[in-house]
């Protein structure tokens, strides 16, 4: 009995990211238009509750993941920043489309060149915007990156 | 008479004022699409409209779909591309980064520049296909294919002459 208890407290972090991986909660920062790429691939045809990451919560406190959909500009790159420490740990970051991976076509004054200048992120996905395939294999990497338990943002 | 003080207004009557069994037949509409699809499912056929990805893909995709690109190769097994700097110009992302240097054969009679580095950053290309459309030489085509886009690190995103140049078995 007491054997068993022991092994079940060394596998505890493994019984959680079993279940962090399972229960996604996506906090959608749609700021362009990849957000209607967003809703076309949480909506029944590439529903992505099939691994339990189709609840979208609008509030950083809820939620794991943060999906930062569009172009960041330098005036909302703050506003990231804020929701990202308002979230609470463990998190994870997306960075969806060509515009919050490196700012894409905008290769310009206004534009944030790259997510990851102002926080870090788990998961790229390039595209202009991604097909939902591609979002789709992000969450599958991402999955296995939380199952793995390492992250750049505990 | 009374009247009406919207066109709209519906006058409810006693079972629909009770609530109750209203929400028990709205219910009823997910249940029984809920059973059906559970029906399908049993006896093997497709019952959601779900596209199951990873196991499946779907079938109506567009036969000029933009994905990955690919550069394609003579018989010889050399690129077709003659590093003009075309499509690094018209890039309206500036995606490409080609470098030019002199062919080893000095009498070629393809052409006597060649790419010595092809470079094209997936992080900030758009998929637009205006490298495709102004190539001279027909050096670089686009896939359908967009498999292993996402990854961990931006750098990985960067793809070199050797990741985009497609293999002899292809050709």
């Amino acid at each position: 009995m007491m054997k068993g208890f022991e092994y079940f407290t060394t596998q505890k972090d493994e019984l959680l990211a079993w279940a962090r991986k399972f229960s996604i909660f996506p906090y959608p920062f749609v700021t362009a238009c990849c957000g209607m790429e967003f809703m076309s691939v949480a909506s029944t045809l590439y529903d992505t509750d099939r691994f339990g990451a189709a609840l979208p919560r609008f509030s950083p406190r809820q939620s794991d993941l943060l999906m930062v959909v569009g172009t960041v500009s330098h005036k909302q790159a703050p506003i990231v920043k804020k929701i990202y420490d308002q979230m609470c740990s463990p998190k994870w970051v997306i960075a969806f489309g060509a515009c919050a991976v490196s700012g894409g076509v905008y290769q310009n004054y206004a534009t944030l060149k790259g997510l990851d200048k102002i926080i870090p992120v788990d998961v790229y996905i390039p595209g202009c915007p991604p097909r939902p395939e591609t979002v789709i294999d992000a969450i599958i990497k991402l999955q296995s990156k939380i199952e793995t338990g390492v992250s750049k943002n505990v | 008479m009374k009247r009406k003080e919207y066109w709209n207004q519906k006058e409810m009557s006693y079972w629909e004022k009770l609530y109750y069994l209203e929400i028990a037949r709205g219910l009823w509409v997910t249940f029984s699409v809920f059973i059906k699809n559970l029906y399908k499912w049993c006896t093997g056929k497709k019952g959601a409209l779900t596209v199951y990805y990873p196991e499946e893909r779907r079938s109506d995709y567009a036969s000029n779909f933009r994905g990955k690109h690919k550069l394609t190769i003579l018989e010889n097994g050399r690129p077709k591309c003659i590093a003009c700097k075309m499509c690094e110009n018209i890039c309206p992302s500036k995606s490409i980064k080609i470098v030019a240097g002199k062919s080893p054969d000095e009498k070629d009679s393809y052409s006597l520049k060649i790419p010595l580095s092809f470079d094209l950053d997936y992080a900030s290309c758009i998929f637009c296909g205006h490298c495709v459309e102004i190539c001279p030489k027909d050096a670089i085509i686009m896939t359908n294919d967009v498999s292993e886009l996402p990854t961990y690190a931006r750098e990985k995103l960067l793809y070199s002459l050797s990741d985009l140049l497609e293999s002899k078995k292809d050709a």
